[in-house]
């Protein structure tokens, strides 16, 4: 693949701020030797629990390996990537990959849409049209956006840092010059995972382009929460119910569900094995939260849930075909380099913040939490069905959840 | 061997034969003890050798050193030697020069080394590996504790060696249910020694085999006399309630005992590998699958003089040493045992079994004998020892080795079991004079 992009490169010169078409296309043989690979997996031993605490299930895993190694297509997911504008633009020092889809309505709201790990944009890919195209989607001209999706540094498309500091403060910074490259006076920021840091990172330089942030993975926890939390304590006695749950959440999210997390911010490169072995990447990347991983795991199983069988491997796939499994896991080492509060600690961000809390995610931020979290919160909605991979996986609710959530701004941007 | 025993291990489909004796299928007895000898066939090495030269590699680390893992050219070099001049043979014709059987014990094969000494009095011994480690860790020492007037000690030093391989690790049974921790461990050894006819031993163990010991030494069983560990749990409650809490050092520690707090909060920072297996053993699907994999994820253990251990690191530009230290041949050794017992994630689910204390005081109560290897973990200070082993008969501070000891330093090693179970040696021997 990197050829594609290299070419376009070469072709278009050095000149840093120019912005290149760019396609996906891998060869052939880089397929066939991935399926060679997913078919000559060597398997360990099965769990010898019935359920899923010792991890991703044997059994979950086999069904996934089949399903790859014999049925899922790559060059659909491809198509499918190249049926949106899609560029690179040099940002200090480094290529950017991008989806920019421009909405024909004028007063569209220029929105920079940022995944996560282990995510990609094709997290994304459900929900560009609606919000670009409003009005074939069951919305108003009103609620139209001019969408802008990024490739982290180091995933997907995007070139992999070949030196330390691609934190997320930098790429917060490089959001902006991207979106002011593309012409956007005004402009708003949507992030989960990854991207809700990055987002936040942006409200905090505030640049005055950024009118307001959205987030469905919105950092709210309290000091003192936190503090209780990591200790391992009782809950406080006066926490209301949905407090009540976001801890429960959050303890066992910090005793049992951080370690992906804590061994990709320390030992990275030590993962040769998610590099090298299709099975060892899928497994790693299905095992991002519990929730997640039982819905996948229900979907190979043959349910039927937000998520299908080819969204998951398509991007896996991406990840085993860019080879960025490793420089992806390096953000978690990035950011502990430099960061000074943890995930979900709050940043004091002063700038408008809409606030999606899924039911599934890490935790459901509640909104009494959100609002000492974002003094100026412009919206907040408690949704009843969506987990992690909000875009993804509940891409009809993802779209309402931004019109309704940016609305007040866009009065703020026309007058 | 006249009949072959397969134990349930296979790579790419590949049967790989593991010959037992035909005594094996002729006894139905589960308590028999069946020789055994190691016999990798050569499609299993060929398969591995092709799957090296296949890796697909990740870039480079983005800093100049080794703080993100394992260093891409580390692993690059490796993986050349790995695939073109190392020898797996070798180290299959060490361990089959070797007298190995294997038992069944609670439902599970057990295999494990075992060689008598020539001298009478010798004292049995079973030595305990640890995580990621095997039976190969403890190679260089059998010779030095059971001949040990070959290797500059006296009769009375001798010992009789079982060396056994712990379930889910090397040509042991991977266990098929929950239930297999160091407690348990600790109870199928004393039913090892047992049935080998040792009605009073001593046990010795680092790393995991530490904790097996200590469990011994809680367990108690009728005929074990002391332990040795190299990886003693001694930190009182108050201070691993400190540490567990990342909380700055008590008031009132002395000097050894404040560097010793220093050491566990730096481990506790490192020791994410584990914590990760504790939690998500399955999930590491890329080191049952992947040979570099798989070699990085072992090779990433740390100690107190580095990540990975300084003493590895080191071992990989060294080609041969007169001394005993570790090699790199021998780093592969253990490395490609893991990839052909296909025990990868095996070995890892011991780290979700364990669900107790790591460095905390456990209350052991029988004779113990503690060696103080300066890159162990934390250097357990003698204050804290006493406490933490009310019959402590031996404490010594070495001045060379690490956290895989017994492999790195067998000579000083050997020296220290030597001196450790001296005291209960003339104790025996006034017992079976009166």
């Amino acid at each position: 693949m990197t050829e594609t992009l290299t070419e376009v490169a070469r072709a278009r010169g050095n000149a840093g701020s120019d912005i290149r078409p760019f396609r996906a296309r891998f060869p052939e043989a880089e397929l066939t030797d991935l399926r060679r690979r997913i078919k000559a997996t060597r398997w360990p031993d099965r769990e010898t629990v019935p359920d899923a605490t010792q991890g991703v299930r044997l059994e979950t895993m086999h069904a996934l390996a089949e399903y790859w190694g014999t049925r899922h297509d790559w060059r659909k997911a491809e198509t499918r990537l190249n049926s949106f504008p899609q560029f690179i633009t040099e940002i200090d020092g480094l290529d950017i990959h991008f989806i920019h889809v421009r909405s024909k309505h004028p007063d569209a709201l220029p929105l920079i849409i940022t995944h996560g790990w282990p995510g990609s944009v094709i997290e994304q890919l459900k929900v560009i049209e609606p919000l670009a195209n409003p009005t074939a989607q069951g919305g108003t001209a009103a609620d139209a956006f001019h969408v802008v999706v990024p490739s982290l540094p180091g995933y997907g498309f995007s070139g992999k840092p070949t030196a330390p500091g691609w934190d997320p403060p930098r790429i917060a910074r490089a959001w902006t010059e991207l979106m002011k490259r593309l012409g956007y006076q005004q402009f708003v920021a949507q992030g989960g995972d990854w991207g809700n840091a990055v987002s936040e990172q942006m409200a905090l330089q505030a640049p005055p382009e950024l009118l307001g942030i959205a987030t469905n993975m919105a950092a709210t926890v309290p000091a003192d929460i936190n503090t209780a939390i990591l200790a391992g304590g009782a809950p406080p006695a006066d926490l209301s119910k949905d407090e009540r749950r976001a801890w429960n959440q959050l303890s066992f999210f910090y005793s049992k569900g951080l370690g992906y997390a804590n061994e990709m911010a320390l030992r990275p490169q030590t993962l040769y094995g998610i590099v090298d072995s299709p099975v060892g990447l899928a497994g790693w990347i299905l095992d991002h939260d519990a929730a997640s991983q039982a819905l996948i795991a229900r979907v190979f199983a043959g349910e039927r849930e937000g998520l299908t069988r080819d969204d998951i491997l398509d991007n896996i796939t991406l990840y085993w075909l860019t080879n960025t499994a490793i420089s992806s896991a390096r953000l978690y080492w990035d950011n502990r380099e430099t960061a000074t509060s943890g995930f979900f600690d709050v940043k004091n961000v002063t700038i408008p913040v809409a606030v999606s809390a899924f039911p599934d995610e890490l935790y459901q931020a509640p909104r009494s939490w959100a609002e000492k979290a974002y003094p100026k919160l412009i919206h907040y909605n408690k949704l009843d069905k969506g987990g992690h991979f909000a875009a993804w996986e509940q891409p009809e609710l993802f779209v309402a959840e931004l019109r309704t959530g940016f609305t007040s701004l866009r009065k703020d941007a026309r007058t | 061997m006249t009949t072959l025993n397969t134990l349930c291990l296979s790579v790419l489909g590949l049967a790989v034969g593991v010959s037992a004796s035909s005594t094996a299928q002729a006894q139905t007895d589960k308590s028999s003890i069946r020789p055994f000898r190691i016999s990798i066939p050569d499609k299993a090495l060929a398969d591995l050798r092709r799957r090296i030269l296949a890796t697909q590699w990740p870039e480079k680390e983005t800093v100049a050193d080794e703080s993100q893992g394992v260093p891409l050219a580390t692993m690059r070099e490796l993986a050349r030697y790995w695939a073109t001049d190392y020898d797996w043979r070798k180290v299959e014709a060490t361990l089959n020069a070797l007298p190995q059987f294997i038992t069944n014990i609670d439902g599970l094969d057990i295999h494990f080394i075992h060689v008598h000494s020539k001298h009478k009095n010798a004292l049995p011994l079973v030595i305990n590996h640890g995580w990621p480690g095997s039976v190969i860790e403890q190679l260089k020492l059998v010779d030095r504790l059971v001949n040990p007037t070959a290797h500059g000690g006296s009769a009375a030093d001798a010992f009789d060696v079982v060396i056994p391989s712990m379930p889910g690790y090397g040509f042991s049974s991977k266990p098929t249910t929950t239930g297999w921790g160091p407690e348990h461990m600790g109870r199928a050894w004393a039913q090892l020694m047992k049935r080998l006819g040792y009605s009073r031993y001593v046990a010795q163990g680092g790393d995991w085999g530490a904790f097996v010991v200590d469990q011994m030494g809680l367990q108690a069983p009728q005929g074990l006399l002391a332990i040795h560990t190299n990886m003693p749990a001694t930190v009182p409650a108050d201070v691993d309630k400190a540490l567990l809490a990342g909380a700055p050092a008590p008031s009132g520690l002395s000097a050894d005992e404040k560097r010793a707090y220093q050491q566990l909060e730096r481990t506790f920072k490192q020791v994410e590998y584990a914590r990760y297996m504790a939690a998500r053993p399955q999930t590491l699907y890329g080191i049952a699958d992947s040979p570099v994999g798989l070699a990085a994820w072992l090779l990433d253990h740390n100690d107190a003089d580095g990540q990975p251990a300084a003493a590895v690191v080191a071992a990989l530009s060294r080609t041969t040493s007169q001394t005993g230290e570790l090699t790199r041949g021998e780093i592969l050794d253990n490395i490609t045992l893991y990839w052909l017992t296909n025990t990868g994630v095996s070995a890892s689910r011991l780290y979700w079994e364990y669900k107790g204390g790591f460095f905390n005081a456990k209350g052991v109560k029988i004779p113990v004998a503690v060696t103080v290897f300066p890159g162990e973990q934390y250097e357990a200070p003698r204050s804290w020892t006493e406490r933490a082993y009310p019959k402590l008969i031996y404490y010594n501070r070495v001045t060379k080795g690490g956290h895989f000891a017994a492999w790195e330093q067998p000579q000083i090693f050997a020296a220290e079991l030597r001196a450790a179970f001296r005291s209960l040696r003339s104790q025996e021997q006034l017992g079976n004079a009166r």
